[in-house]
């Protein structure tokens, strides 16, 4: 079993019912680390030796967060620009993340049929997470399909029920070591070519 | 001149208002003003006042017992406790030593054992009331200078006691005098055996703390509730009176009596109304008590013998200068807190007044060696706090901590120089942090224990008052940018704010401020960066509080800004609006009012749920567009 980082960044998480739904049985989970960073950090100051530590102890790394405006929350973007530190996570000698995964889990307030180039959004979720993507590439970890909840504005109780159990099998796949391509009900955002073909594990 | 009451009111007041302000305008205490004032009307002068300026002594020495009320009030049972070494040590040491000198001075000039022993118990004693005014105006009580001479003073408060019990003892004969009308000797006790004497003391004693418990407050309260401010006036009135009266029918001194009342009610809800009641009654007794001592010297006494006035009155200063110097000494004090204690208390109290006067009654001493006493003890009184300038003035800047001292120029400090006035709690904070970001502030401070500490550690540092302009401008406030003020007592700070906006207006202001009222004023004075060290601090712990009960810490953090912001802008908006002058004298209720205006906007603001970034919610109702 491994040990998972979730890497949680929600600046108003006491009024988001989707994210509430979807944390509700992860946060007491055996072999998870769920770190809360607009808890931990609400003046943003992070502490970057113990984010270094954290992320050195972990092999799988989720970066949990909701999707404004075409991106992260701003302590997300803060905690990629602090802590990923150039000599350490890329760079020459930067391999102190080489190998490890990560996965991209979001909230959507859109649903998928505005994601895609006849939608509103031109974009599909995939094109719009391009820099995350890259920037766990350039730090040598495995990113993996990310898992969206979208149109969460018109989410059914029930169907967020069902994402929350998603959410929990992916969790449970990845501290396995299993393909979370087994996992045949989940939606990953899925239309990076590259990744098609590989067996993601 | 003329017995009119009225009159002499008129004449005691008009000294004051012109005195004072003048003394005050060339940089003297208020106390020597005072003084001053007093010769001016007494008998040698202008002539205003004659004999009746001993009566009025008297009446004022009420002055000295509410001070001492008053500082009672500021002083914790449990702090009290803990100076109790330095009270019995030093206060002992100086009495002792000091009567000791004085007993063979006064005999060496030939003066009978027990005439010379009388005056020595006289001698040994200080004058509170000038001593303590002169610390609070300077802000200097938070000084080892402050808290030793408060320790000596008050064991020569008790010590008193003892020497006016002794006093019969050394009687020749039946008390020819006994008429005298001052009543500081109508002691219901005197006759009765040694033990029940202290017996009574010591049941007086229990009986005001106890009456503070279940009376004062009792009473405090009752009167609070009639809602009737004068009564309040009354009730502290009442309590100091009471305490007084109390103390003088078992033989202890009042001013010891109203200082453990203080004591016993510096904990109680009515801390602040009984200070700020008695504060002005206090000012005004102490101002015509300065005044009865200046009208009070008899210029004849010294023009038929000056040269035995004037031996004795500079032996009595040497001498008490001496003692107090090697108590200092003893007990560790650097070498300029222990000039200042020197100075500060080598003059004579006003128990003297008392003392002498009783051993006039006790036929111990004859008139004309009390009326030359009396004299040498209110010029020691006028004399001491010319010396003690001198010795701020003159001496302190070349012994002891110097005033600035010499070192390379800092390249820093060159490009933005920034000047931090004082260096206590608040103000060693915001030099820490200035020195960790690479800016040198230059300091001013006025406990020379700090400044040369300061100095170990490589600060820039100028020891003085930071209203003197001269220092001011050794510290070179010309070419600063930036003067911080981290000042604790309000007075000194819109003092220097004054002056800086006077003589300096480019040099920027950035001032602490103790609580609101502090903060208005110093709006209204045009000050636009002000710190009060009663906001930022409580919304942490308000907000750590909450986050506590579950509400998000990043959520907590924006309402934080928020509310700080809020506050502030209703603080610039408050200060604008004029205040009522009868509020104003009754500050607890001012208070109250205040907060209720607070709370009642907070209230009509709302709770803070208004803030719909990143809600959900409002989206889910309106579309689904975004992200």
């Amino acid at each position: 079993m491994k040990d998972i980082l979730i890497l949680f960044a929600h600046p108003k998480f006491e009024q988001s019912r989707t994210n509430k739904a979807l944390v509700r049985n992860v946060k007491a989970r055996e072999g998870i680390i769920f770190h809360d960073l607009y808890e931990r950090y609400p003046d943003f100051h992070i502490d970057i030796d113990f984010e270094k530590r954290l992320l050195a102890r972990h092999e799988v790394v989720v970066w949990h967060h909701p999707f404004y405006w075409y991106s992260c929350p701003p302590l997300m973007k803060q905690w990629i620009d602090l802590v990923l530190e150039y000599g350490w996570a890329y760079g020459p000698e930067g391999n102190a993340l080489r190998g490890k995964k990560v996965l991209q889990v979001i909230t959507t307030g859109g649903s998928e049929k505005v994601y895609c180039a006849e939608g509103r959004n031109m974009y599909s979720i995939n094109e719009f997470l391009r820099p995350f993507e890259q920037t766990a590439r350039l730090c040598g970890m495995q990113y993996l399909s990310p898992f969206a909840v979208m149109g969460t504005h018109r989410l059914t109780e029930s169907e967020l029920e069902k994402h929350a159990v998603h959410y929990q099998q992916i969790l449970t796949c990845l501290q396995k070591g299993t393909s979370i391509h087994s996992l045949k009900d989940c939606v990953f955002q899925d239309d990076i070519p590259a990744f098609k073909n590989l067996n993601l594990t | 001149m003329t017995g009119s009451i009225l009159f002499e009111a008129i004449i005691f007041l008009a000294g004051a208002v012109l005195c004072v302000p003048m003394a005050k305008r060339f940089g003297l205490s208020s106390v020597l003003g005072y003084l001053l004032a007093g010769i001016l009307i007494g008998p040698f002068l202008l002539g205003f006042v004659g004999e009746e300026g001993e009566d009025i002594l008297h009446f004022a020495e009420f002055g000295v017992v509410m001070m001492l009320f008053l500082i009672g009030l500021e002083i914790n049972p449990k702090d009290f406790w803990k100076m109790r070494k330095t009270i019995v040590g030093m206060g002992g040491a100086q009495v002792a030593i000091t009567m000791l000198l004085s007993q063979v001075f006064f005999l060496l000039i030939g003066f009978d054992w027990k005439i010379a022993l009388t005056i020595s118990m006289a001698v040994a004693l200080s004058s509170t009331a000038i001593t303590l005014q002169t610390l609070k105006e300077k802000g200097l009580f938070d000084t080892t200078y402050g808290a030793s001479s408060f320790s000596v003073l008050l064991f020569q408060d008790i010590i008193v006691i003892f020497m006016l019990g002794v006093l019969p003892l050394l009687s020749n004969a039946v008390p020819a005098h006994s008429t005298d009308g001052h009543g500081n000797t109508a002691n219901l006790l005197e006759n009765l055996p040694l033990w029940l004497q202290t017996l009574a003391i010591i049941l007086s004693v229990a009986a005001i703390v106890l009456a503070g418990r279940y009376l004062m407050v009792p009473m405090l309260r009752l009167a609070a509730k009639a809602r009737v401010r004068e009564l309040l006036t009354a009730s502290a009135l009442l309590i100091v009176l009471g305490i007084s009266f109390l103390m003088e029918q078992v033989g202890l001194s009042p001013a010891l009596g109203a200082f453990l009342g203080g004591v016993v009610l510096a904990n109680s809800e009515f801390k602040h109304e009984l200070e700020s009641t008695l504060e002005p009654f206090k000012d005004l007794l102490l101002g015509l008590f300065f005044m009865a001592v200046g009208a009070s010297i008899n210029f004849m006494v010294i023009g038929e013998s000056p040269w035995m006035v004037s031996g004795i009155l500079l032996a009595v200063i040497v001498l008490k200068a001496l003692v107090l110097f090697v108590v200092g000494t003893i007990f560790k004090m650097k070498l300029d807190q222990r000039l200042l204690l020197t100075v500060g208390l080598a003059q004579i109290g006003e128990f003297a007044f008392v003392l002498l006067s009783f051993a006039f009654q006790l036929n111990i001493l004859d008139k004309g060696i009390m009326d030359m006493m009396l004299v040498v003890t209110a010029l020691t009184m006028t004399l001491t706090p010319i010396l003690a300038m001198v010795n701020e003035r003159l001496v302190l800047p070349r012994f002891g901590t110097k005033e600035s001292e010499k070192r390379p120029v800092d390249h820093i400090a060159k490009i933005h120089k920034v000047i931090l006035v004082g260096f206590g709690h608040f103000g060693s904070t915001v030099g820490r942090f200035l020195r960790a970001n690479g800016v040198e502030a230059t300091i001013l401070d006025h406990d020379s224990n700090r400044v040369d500490f300061l100095r170990r550690m490589g600060f820039e540092v100028y020891y003085g008052d930071a209203t003197r302009v001269d220092l001011l401008e050794s510290a070179g406030i010309a070419e600063a940018d930036i003067l911080i003020s981290a000042v604790d007592h309000p007075d000194t700070t819109f003092e220097l704010v004054k002056i800086v906006q006077n003589k300096y207006p480019n040099v920027q202001l950035m001032i602490r401020a103790r609580n609101r009222y502090d903060a208005y004023e110093l709006l209204n004075m045009g000050v636009e960066n002000i710190y009060r060290e009663s906001l930022d601090t409580s919304v942490k712990l308000a907000s750590d509080v909450l986050s506590i009960m579950g509400f998000r810490k990043y959520t907590l953090h924006r309402q934080a800004q928020n509310f700080i912001r809020l506050d502030e802008k209703a603080l610039r908006r408050m200060a604008s609006q004029p205040r009522h002058e009868e509020a104003y004298i009754f500050k607890a209720k001012e208070e109250i009012a205040m907060q209720e205006k607070l709370l009642e906007e907070d209230f009509a603001r709302g709770f803070f749920t208004d803030d719909h970034h990143w809600d959900s919610e409002q989206m889910r109702l309106t579309s689904n567009t975004g992200g």
